[in-house]
């Protein structure tokens, strides 16, 4: 077993640390009072390879392994969450399924420009009557000849109002048995006549990012924009969010060191009672705690990291990862705007937007319950994964590093 | 177009409050390390100019064994050639020793148009070695530039803009020169992944006393230092007051400020 980080990640780490406090700090604190989401931070992220790190370089990417991308979305959202969810969505949960499901014409026309950060990309999974009950969505996809076409609205959209390209979840047999066998991915682009999308307003957290919804209204689609095939659907969101999930337990970690970063500053600053207030035990108890859960939640995402670099199946690793990241981030949040005191539920200091971005985590992506059920359905037998048609290829750094002609 | 850079590894200012006096005697800094803010201006103005006329960049530094860390972040930039000077030997240097040194090391890199280095370090602050290089190469040495004008690799001239007291001071000297820059002069960039993986396995050369040819012992070890740190101290913290001025404008904020500063004599 070997704990250490090799020299490359430990310069990704500075490379990205050094990013996200010369371009997002300064700014953070009005984008996020502002509820104003920075079109100007994706051309920056794209120019250091950010938008494709653990993409091929023939595709377009970086060449870095996963771990590289669990150290990134660390990196960004200990500055803010907001950054964190581009990583999310552009990477984890579109380009990797493109990545891992896509015919080598996709991987061309839509993964090589989001690798490169030319296109952005969101996922559209979420309506307005289903979110943990995926086989419970309504939009549905017609064939019509070579073409798909789509009907159906998406909410809660991360990067609605910004993605060039959507992947969208709709249903090519309403009747299917069970439903979920029903549903279809497609490759939608905001081009296509028939796309709508607008933002969603009124946020508790995540301020400084867009969030939105989709509609599609007879949007004719070409039938090879079909990922996967028919009645894939289900199984592509599902291993799409083994990757979304696990950039969203990386986050929760810089979230988590943020939050130790300011407590352990002002417990030493603030005096009470004629001492320094880290000087006392019950703020002891919440520094300790937050150290705790930071290393604890770091090594569940190192886990998951370490399997998807291996070509390990990680749903239930990862889905651990996330459930422990969150909830910990939240109280971690909420542990640092008490030490912070009064000063900590005024927005002159970072706690409270830390706390305010914290709490959407353990909704999104699998919200606290889904996980926790899952963890007790793997334990007790009643859940197991069986192999996918397309798994996630393990990382093998000649052929992510090599140049498109060498192949 | 060959530009050589030379930088040096230095703690993080950020980390400064940290630093005791007796760790830096001793020369065990347990702080981040990072490239000198004012060489990175350096590595991103050699990095332009390879952009814009083709050739090539080395790093150059002198240092412990972790300085490689300091070159791995100047070729993650995008410099294509990195060297080590290290020996026990050179020891604790001053600025003719490391000059020559590095002059000596410039020499047998080769063929060079163009050295580059900051201003000064955010350690030692001396601003001596750029100095002290281009007299032991014998070529014209810039300091203070703000801004590289004009460059002409075939008539071997370069224009520089020197950000003086005065104001601005346009100077030409002909090619090899040594350009000491200041901030301002550019903005660097963000090593790239790409640049960090090719840096990540990069073998970078090491070069000690015995390496270098013509290089006397005498001339370059710490012996040969006329300058000695014998007590350090940490200055007495200030105890300065911070005032923030509110106001609705700025032009209102202004206003105060202007008064504020007009009281206390200031301006
Ligand atoms: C900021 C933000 C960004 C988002 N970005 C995206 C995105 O980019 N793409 C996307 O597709 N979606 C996105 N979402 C949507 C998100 O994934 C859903 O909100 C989430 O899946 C939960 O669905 P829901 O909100 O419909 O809640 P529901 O599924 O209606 O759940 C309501 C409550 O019931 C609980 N519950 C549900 N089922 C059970 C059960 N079986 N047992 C016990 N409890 C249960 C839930 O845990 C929850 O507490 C985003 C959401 C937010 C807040």
């Amino acid at each position: 077993m070997d704990f250490t980080l090799s020299p490359e990640h430990e310069m990704i780490r500075k490379t990205v640390r050094d990013f996200a406090e010369r371009e997002i700090r300064p700014v953070i604190k009005e984008l996020d009072r502002q509820h104003t989401f920075d079109r100007s931070l994706l051309p920056k992220m794209a120019a250091i390879g950010l938008l494709g790190i653990c993409i091929p370089v023939r595709y377009g990417g970086a060449g870095m392994d996963y771990l590289s991308l669990a150290l990134a979305c660390e990196e960004l959202e200990r500055v803010d969450t907001s950054a964190r969810v581009i990583m999310s969505v552009h990477v984890g949960l579109n380009s990797l399924a493109l990545f891992q499901w896509g015919t080598e014409a996709q991987k061309q026309r839509y993964l090589v420009p989001q690798a490169r950060g030319e296109q952005i990309a969101a996922f559209g999974l979420t309506e307005p009557g289903a979110g943990s009950d995926v086989a419970a969505l309504t939009a549905t996809a017609r064939r019509e000849g070579d073409h798909y076409v789509l009907n159906g609205e998406k909410m809660w959209i991360s990067l609605a109002g910004v993605a060039d390209n959507f992947l969208f979840f709709a249903k090519t047999d309403p009747r299917a048995q069970p439903p979920h066998r029903g549903i279809s991915a497609f490759i939608v682009e905001r081009r296509f006549p028939g796309v709508t999308t607008g933002s969603i307003h009124g946020k508790l957290g995540v301020r400084a990012g867009d969030t939105g919804w989709i509609h599609c209204q007879d949007v004719r689609v070409p039938a090879e924009n079909l990922l996967g095939r028919e009645g894939e659907g289900f199984k592509i969101a599902m291993s799409a969010l083994d990757n979304g999930r696990y950039t969203v337990a990386a986050g929760a970690v810089g979230l988590i060191r943020a939050c130790l970063e300011a407590s352990l500053y002002y417990a030493r600053q603030r005096q009470t009672f004629g001492v320094e207030i880290g000087r006392h035990q019950l703020i002891k108890r919440m520094i300790g705690l937050m150290v705790q859960r930071e290393q604890a939640a770091r090594l569940l995402v190192y886990r998951a990291g370490w399997m998807k670099n291996q070509g390990l199946r990680n749903t239930r690793e990862t889905s651990l990862a996330k459930w422990y990241a969150c909830d910990a981030a939240f109280e971690s949040a909420s542990d640092a705007l008490q030490i912070h005191g009064a000063y900590g539920y005024s927005d002159e200091y970072d706690v409270e937007r830390y706390l305010r971005n914290a709490r959407g985590a353990i909704i999104y992506e699998g919200t606290r319950e889904v996980h926790l059920l899952m963890q007790a359905d793997y334990a007790l037998g009643y859940r197991s994964d069986a192999p996918l048609r397309c798994e996630l290829p393990a990382y093998d750094a000649d052929i992510w590093q090599a140049e498109a002609n060498n192949w | 177009m060959h530009a050589i850079v030379c930088l040096k590894q230095v703690p993080d200012t950020a980390e400064l409050p940290k630093v005791e006096p007796a760790d830096v005697m001793q020369g065990t800094l347990k702080v981040t390390r990072v490239v000198n803010p004012w060489d990175e201006y350096a590595i991103e103005e050699a990095l332009r100019l390879k952009e814009a006329h083709g050739g090539k960049v080395t790093a150059l530094t002198l240092g412990p064994a972790e300085a490689t860390e300091a070159l791995r972040a100047a070729v993650a930039m995008g410099s294509d050639e990195a060297v080590l000077l290290s020996d026990p030997a050179f020891g604790d240097g001053d600025a003719w020793t490391i000059g020559y040194t590095l002059a000596q090391a410039i020499r047998q890199i080769g063929q060079y148009d163009l050295v580059l280095c900051g201003k000064e370090t955010v350690d030692g602050n001396s601003g001596l070695t750029a100095a002290t290089t281009a007299r032991y190469l014998s070529i014209p040495l810039l300091t203070c530039v703000i801004k590289i004008r004009e460059v002409d690799f075939t008539a071997h001239t370069i224009t520089v803009e020197r950000l003086v007291e005065e104001g601005l001071e346009v100077v030409s000297a002909p090619l090899p020169a040594v350009v000491a820059v200041i901030k301002g002069i550019n903005e660097p960039r963000y090593p790239s992944f790409r640049g960090i993986r090719t840096a990540a396995r990069m073998a970078i050369p090491v070069w000690g006393m015995g390496d270098i040819a013509g290089l006397e012992a005498d001339k370059a070890s710490e012996a040969a230092a006329a300058v000695r740190w014998t007590n350090i101290r940490k200055p007495p913290a200030r105890a300065a007051q911070c005032e923030i001025i509110e106001a609705d404008t700025v032009e209102e904020q202004a206003r105060i400020l202007a008064d504020r500063l007009l009281a206390a004599k200031v301006i």
